[in-house]
C-alpha cells in the first residue's frame, strides 16, 4: 500500500442475488485529495461508496467480497468493530436526513456518542462546527427548533456540520449537491476544496463540470467496472479508454 | 357496489344511532358515579362506576405492559434483524396469525395458566391475558410505523458512530413518536372493548377496583349482565354503558387520528 493512499480497495466484488453490481474494483484513494467517482446512473458509484463504510450491511440482498483497507484495517472484515471504523468517515448523502431532534442536538448527537463531554465544551464545539458549515448565522437564534424545519440547503449544511463534528478523517459524499440550489451547491463545492487540507474526500457525482472543477483524482466507472482512473488532467485531457472519451464527449449510449 | 357501500353505512349508522337513542335515556349522573347497589340488576339504583374504572385500569395496565414488551420487539425486528429477511417475514407472519386468534381463546389460555399458577380471577390475571391478546396488535402496528423510517436516516446515524441500540432507541423511536402513540391508543381501544378475554380471567364484581389480586368489573361484561336482566329499565342501562364504552373508544380513536395526521405532516416536511 502506498503511503500516500488513504483508502485501498482491492478485488472488491458486490453481488445482488445473481447480478453482479461491482466487478473486481481496485482503487487507491489518495490522502488529502478530492477523489471523484463519476459515471452514468446505475454504474455502481453509490454502492462503491457504501462499501467504504460498510453501509452495505443495511441491504440484505448485497453480498460483498474483497478488501477495503483504511488505516491498516479491513472495513469489510466482520471481526472489525465497524461502529468505531465508521467514525473515521463522515457521510453526506444525496438528500439530507436530519436526525429527528433539534438543530443543536443534530450536531451534538455524534459527539455525545463518541465521548461524554462537558456541557460547555459541547456547546463550543457545536458553535464551531455550525460556523464551519457556514450555518451559524442562520440558526443561532433557533438552535432548539426541529432540524426538519430548515430548508433543504440548510439541512445539507447541517449534515456536513454534524459529519465534521465527529472529527472524521475521510468524508464520503454521495451526489451531495443533487438536491440543492446552485448557490448551496457552489458553497458545498468550495467547502470541499477548503476541507481537503484536513480530510480525504471521496465524492460521487454524475455532474462532469463539478468533477472537473474540484477533483484531484478521478475514477470513471461504467456498468460496475472501473474503466479508468487517474489525476483529473490525465482523465479529462488525455483519456486512454474509448468509453471515457465517449462519456466526456457526451456521445455515450 | 353502491348498494353494498350505502347499505353497510346505513347499518353501521343504525347501530350507533340505537346505542345513542337507547343509551342517552338511561344515562345519568348516578350511573356514571355510583357502584351497583343491591338489586341493581333487577332495577334498583346505582351505577356502573365499578365497570368504568375497572375497564380503564385493566386496559391501561395491559396497554402499558404490552407497550414495554412490544416496543423492544418491534425495534429488534426493524433494526437488528434487517439482514435476516426470512426471519422477519416469519415473525410478521406469526404475529399476523396470532392477531387473528379470537379473544375467547386468549381467555381460555389465560384461565388455564391461572389454574396452573394457582391465581384466582383478578385484575392481574385479566390484565396479563389482555396483554397477551393485544401484544400482536401493538407489535405489528409499531412495526408498520418503524418500517417507514427511511434507510438514509439509519445510514446517517451509523455514519455518526451510533450502534444498533442507539439507532433503535434514540433515532427510530423519536422519528416515529406520534405513530407509536397511535399504536398504543389503537391497542388500548382493543383492550377496553373486549369481553371474552376477561370473562374467565378478570371475573366481575360490584366493587370498585382496589387490588391487583381481586376480581374487577369491566364495561363489556357489565353490558352483558345488564342486557341479560329481564327488567327493561336495566336493559336500557346496558345501552347507557355501551354508550360510555363507545364514547371512550371514540375519544381514543379521534385522539390517535389527530396524532396520526400530525405524524404525516412532520414526515413529509422536508
Amino acid at each position: 500500500m502506498e503511503p500516500t493512499s488513504k483508502i485501498h480497495i482491492e478485488n472488491l466484488n458486490v453481488f445482488a442475488g445473481k447480478q453482479q453490481i461491482l466487478n473486481d474494483i481496485n482503487i487507491e484513494i489518495p490522502r488529502n485529495k478530492i477523489t471523484v467517482i463519476m459515471g452514468p446512473s446505475g454504474c455502481g458509484k453509490t454502492t462503491l461508496l457504501k462499501c467504504m463504510n460498510r453501509l452495505t450491511d443495511l441491504y440484505p440482498e448485497l453480498k460483498v467480497t474483497g478488501k477495503v483497507i483504511i488505516n491498516n484495517k479491513n472495513v469489510l472484515d466482520a471481526s472489525e468493530d465497524i461502529v468505531k471504523l465508521r467514525q473515521y468517515m463522515g457521510l453526506l448523502s444525496q438528500r439530507p436526513y436530519p436526525l429527528p431532534m433539534n438543530i443543536y442536538n443534530n450536531i451534538a448527537f455524534g459527539m455525545k456518542l463518541k465521548d461524554v463531554k462537558k456541557r460547555r465544551d459541547l456547546h463550543k464545539q457545536v458553535v464551531h462546527y455550525l460556523q464551519q458549515a457556514n450555518l451559524w448565522d442562520e440558526v443561532k437564534n433557533r438552535l432548539r427548533e426541529p432540524a426538519s424545519r430548515l430548508s433543504i440547503g440548510q439541512q445539507q449544511r447541517l449534515c456536513l456540520a454534524r459529519g465534521l463534528a465527529v472529527n472524521p478523517e475521510i468524508i464520503l459524499a454521495d451526489e451531495p449537491t443533487s438536491a440543492l440550489d446552485p448557490i448551496s451547491s457552489q458553497y458545498i463545492e468550495e467547502k470541499f476544496v477548503e476541507l481537503k487540507n484536513d480530510y480525504t474526500i471521496v465524492l460521487v457525482t454524475h455532474i462532469l463540470r463539478q468533477a472537473r472543477r474540484i477533483a484531484d483524482y478521478v475514477v470513471f466507472m461504467y456498468l460496475g467496472e472501473v474503466i479508468e482512473q487517474g489525476t483529473v488532467d490525465e482523465v479529462f485531457e488525455h483519456p486512454r479508454m474509448e468509453k471515457t472519451r465517449q462519456y466526456l464527449g457526451g456521445t455515450f449510449n | 357496489m353502491v348498494i353494498a357501500t350505502y347499505s353497510i353505512l346505513a347499518i353501521l349508522a343504525l347501530i350507533i344511532f340505537s346505542i345513542f337513542a337507547k343509551g342517552i335515556k338511561a344515562l345519568s349522573w348516578e350511573i356514571l358515579t355510583q357502584v351497583p347497589k343491591g338489586g341493581y340488576y333487577y332495577g334498583k339504583g346505582g351505577g356502573i362506576l365499578n365497570a368504568i374504572l375497572g375497564s380503564l385500569s385493566l386496559a391501561s395496565g395491559a396497554t402499558f405492559l404490552a407497550f414495554i414488551i412490544g416496543l423492544p420487539v418491534a425495534l429488534y425486528i426493524n433494526v437488528f434483524l434487517i439482514r435476516q429477511k426470512k426471519v422477519v417475514i416469519l415473525i410478521r407472519f406469526i404475529l399476523d396469525l396470532v392477531w387473528g386468534i379470537p379473544s375467547i381463546v386468549y381467555g381460555a389460555f389465560g384461565f388455564s395458566m391461572m389454574i396452573f399458577l394457582g391465581i384466582q380471577t383478578s385484575l392481574l390475571a385479566g390484565m396479563l391475558t389482555v396483554t397477551l391478546f393485544i401484544l400482536p396488535i401493538m407489535i405489528r402496528s409499531m412495526d408498520e410505523i418503524l418500517r417507514t423510517v427511511p434507510i438514509g436516516l439509519s445510514e446517517a446515524a451509523y455514519s455518526l458512530g451510533s450502534n444498533k441500540s442507539e439507532l433503535a432507541f434514540k433515532i427510530f423511536t423519536r422519528q416515529t413518536v406520534s405513530g407509536i402513540i397511535t399504536a398504543i391508543l389503537l391497542s388500548f381501544g382493543r383492550a377496553i372493548g373486549d369481553a371474552a378475554s376477561v370473562l374467565f380471567t378478570a371475573g366481575y364484581t360490584d366493587n370498585l377496583p382496589n387490588s391487583l389480586m381481586e376480581p374487577v368489573a369491566t364495561l363489556p361484561l357489565s353490558i352483558f349482565f345488564q342486557l341479560s336482566s329481564p327488567v327493561p329499565a336495566v336493559q336500557d342501562r346496558a345501552y347507557a354503558s355501551a354508550l360510555v364504552l363507545t364514547i371512550i373508544i371514540l375519544l381514543v380513536s379521534l385522539f390517535s387520528r389527530g396524532l396520526g395526521k400530525r405524524y404525516h405532516k412532520t414526515k413529509i416536511n422536508f
